[in-house]
């Protein structure tokens, strides 16, 4: 075919076009679904021991998403030495597998926060948040003080955790759902993912966490 | 007079001016917004404690402005404008040309101001929430209907090359919005949406998406303008009529592979991130064949750059081009991107592709396209030549200063002392980062006031044209009353 065919008829240059712009993300997207290897499998002691986020966790997580904090941080470390004795051991693709959607980043102006969970105390974080500078007296970060005023909205959290069921994570609302994960993630885990009781453990976890502040 | 009007009714010039207005207005607010969130990097109290003026709130707004207010306009504003004359068709569709101006227009304001109150998908480049999504995808087949109508009503039988350009950016950004919005809304009623990928997947698709509005939104279109406005500027054919064949079927093809190279060293498979940077090293040729194609069509009337400020926009716009797809593959280099991934050497690279390429290349453009637009003449020539050297020396005190933080930063993460520890903290780079940051914001200062002269430049023209036209109406009248 001569390329003034192409150039003559509108039809030609693009179905063409659609065909060449298709190729790229057909082979590196699909497979990717398809290949078993992709997503490392985790247990230990036969039990999955990377899980769905609980109810507060996720919505934490939304409020991650709200104030851009993946436009500074990382969630994913990578294999090198410095990365290593910083942020710890690196990322697996199986630790966000329930990440909808994914938090990688792609610039850190703050360190990368994959692992920073449990590394400081729940009352440095909350100082940390309110006023950066109060404890990292280099930080750019911006101070969050409306973090510990706001209330936190978790009226549609059942909601929430039903259209993550729709996109894949294993949260339960069904008998049956439940005994699956009791058999996937071990009872305590099991019982944070149902969906029925959404509300009840966003608030007894709150608690939790509050008490370690307050008496730490 | 007679001729204005036949004009006006050949061609539709009104969306065109429309669009034109717009780039602008979404430029400098755009630009503003980019000027603000550097300055909180180099100054955090700029922040005040404002939730919807912090920075994580705010840089999506300047993206989303710049990218889709400011390119976006000026692609329709082009598109339109190039499909009418190098098909000699009027617009197809009639008043659905106004439905893409406003669907458009409220697609992104209502964008930037729903990230100011956390509405966003938290997705790099596709922030929008999914009712604005909605509302892009049916403005955007509504424009490719227009756009394929008026090419089948053509009276020429080739289709020019700068079309091909605008037809593949508009058909791979289709396919890159739906595949990578897809979500389901937490309710009918929220705002919120949760991905449908997860992870890795979403990782990849996301990057597929995010490298190809580089590769189809700021770039291939962008092309288009290239492949019109410089041969009409210069009044040369273009160079190679068999490169710009080369140069498109191999552009788009090897884009869509590249995305993965945002992902190197990541839990994305090796042979993924490979595939990408084999591809992204391939991608240097199209680009520099396109560049050599649209620089080359200058042979023979480079005097023009020494007194034609719009031909050293896109002169230079091009040597950007050029620079920034060389510097592109460099750094999709896996043992580079090691180094620079995740510091201020990316944002150094993207800049120097979005202000030295996609915004030169389209004041280049709109410069020439305005005073055809309006029927007058620019207000002021002296004004293109200020605004040409403010840009130019913004961008270059831009990317000078992160290359400087970012490789610099680079290094310092992993330095060593002599006994295997880590020689600097985080929080120490971060220190190091303040004085390439101050330049950084003073770069953007230079480019931000070299748009709002433009601005000033052509609201001036516009009334200019106003005022000859009320002139020529009051002449005519006088003419007729004596007659």
């Amino acid at each position: 075919m001569k390329h003034e065919t192409i150039e003559t008829n509108a039809g030609w240059l693009i179905a063409l076009t659609l065909v060449v712009i298709s190729i790229g993300g057909l082979v590196e997207i699909v497979p990717l679904y398809f290949i078993d290897s992709t997503i490392e499998e985790v247990k230990v002691d036969g039990k999955e021991t990377i899980r769905p986020y609980t109810a507060l966790e996720q919505r934490g997580r939304d409020l991650y998403l709200r104030e851009g904090c993946y436009t500074c941080h990382s969630q994913m470390i990578r294999p090198f030495r410095d990365e290593a004795l910083r942020y710890g051991h690196y990322s697996l693709a199986a630790e966000s597998k329930y990440d909808h959607p994914f938090q990688w980043g792609s610039k850190r102006t703050g360190p990368d926060l994959a692992r920073v969970g449990k590394k400081y105390s729940n009352e440095w974080h909350v100082q940390h948040l309110i006023a950066p500078r109060s404890v990292v007296p280099e930080s750019i970060m911006p101070n969050y003080p409306w973090l510990a005023k706001q209330k936190l909205d978790y009226k549609d959290m059942a909601d929430r955790l039903r259209a993550l069921k729709m996109v894949g994570v294993p949260y339960s609302e069904t008998k049956a759902e439940f005994d699956t994960n009791v058999e996937r993630f071990g009872k305590d885990v099991a019982e944070q993912l149902d969906i029925n009781r959404a509300e009840k453990n966003l608030i007894t976890q709150a608690a939790a966490e509050i008490m370690m502040v307050i008496h730490p | 007079m007679a001729h204005t009007t036949a004009r006006a009714e050949q061609y539709n010039f009104d969306i065109v001016r429309k669009f034109t207005i717009m780039t602008l207005v979404w430029g400098v607010l755009g630009m503003t917004a980019g000027l603000y969130i550097g300055s909180e990097l180099a100054y955090p109290f700029l922040n005040f404690d404002i939730p919807e003026i912090t920075f994580g709130r705010l840089r999506p707004v300047h993206t989303t402005l710049v990218i889709f207010g400011f390119g976006g306009s000026a692609l329709f504003a082009t598109s339109y404008y190039v499909v009418q004359r190098t098909c000699q068709a009027r617009l197809s569709g009639g008043s659905w040309a106004n439905f893409t101006f406003w669907g458009w227009q409220i697609a992104v304001g209502s964008a930037a101001i729903s990230y100011l109150f956390g509405y966003t998908q938290g997705r790099e480049y596709a922030e929008m929430v999914w009712p604005i999504d909605l509302l892009i995808a049916v403005t955007w087949v509504v424009y490719l209907f227009i756009y394929v109508q008026t090419i089948r009503k053509r009276s020429q039988p080739h289709i020019y090359v700068a079309n091909w350009f605008f037809i593949a950016f508009i058909l791979a950004t289709a396919l890159l919005h739906i595949f990578n919005n897809m979500a389901v809304p937490v309710n009918m009623f929220s705002l919120s949406s949760y991905s449908l990928h997860a992870g890795v997947q979403d990782a990849m698709t996301q990057w597929w998406y995010g490298h190809n509005a580089v590769g189809f939104f700021l770039t291939a279109a962008f092309l288009g303008m290239m492949y019109y406005f410089i041969p009409k500027q210069v009044g040369r054919p273009v160079y190679s009529y068999r490169l710009s064949i080369i140069h498109f079927w191999a552009l788009i093809f090897l884009y869509m592979w590249v995305g993965g190279h945002h992902l190197h060293w990541t839990a994305l498979p090796d042979w993924t991130s490979t595939l990408a940077a084999s591809f992204s090293i391939l991608l240097l040729l199209p680009s520099w064949g396109g560049m050599i194609n649209g620089i080359m069509t200058l042979s023979g009337a480079w005097d023009k750059l020494r007194t034609d400020p719009i031909v050293r926009f896109m002169i230079v716009s091009l040597s950007f081009y050029g620079m920034s797809t060389f510097e592109g593959p460099l750094m999709s280099l896996k043992s580079v991107n090691a180094l620079s991934h995740y510091t201020d050497w990316t944002i150094g690279h993207v800049h120097s592709g979005a202000l030295g390429w996609v915004a030169m290349i389209t004041f280049g453009s709109l410069y020439h396209l305005i005073p055809r637009l309006w029927e007058t003449k620019m207000y002021s020539e002296k004004l293109i030549f200020t605004h040409f050297w403010l840009a130019t020396i913004g961008i270059v005190l831009y990317i000078s200063a992160l290359w400087v933080a970012g490789i610099g930063q680079g290094l310092l993460l992993r330095a060593f002392d002599d006994y295997g520890n880590l020689a600097y903290t985080f929080v120490e780079t971060v220190s190091f980062l303040n004085l390439p940051y101050i330049v950084r914001a003073l770069g953007g200062l230079f480019f931000v006031t070299g748009i709002v002269l433009m601005s000033y430049n052509t609201y001036m023209t516009i009334r200019q044209s106003k005022k000859e036209q009320a002139k020529m109406e009051a002449k005519i009248a006088a003419k007729m009353a004596q007659a």
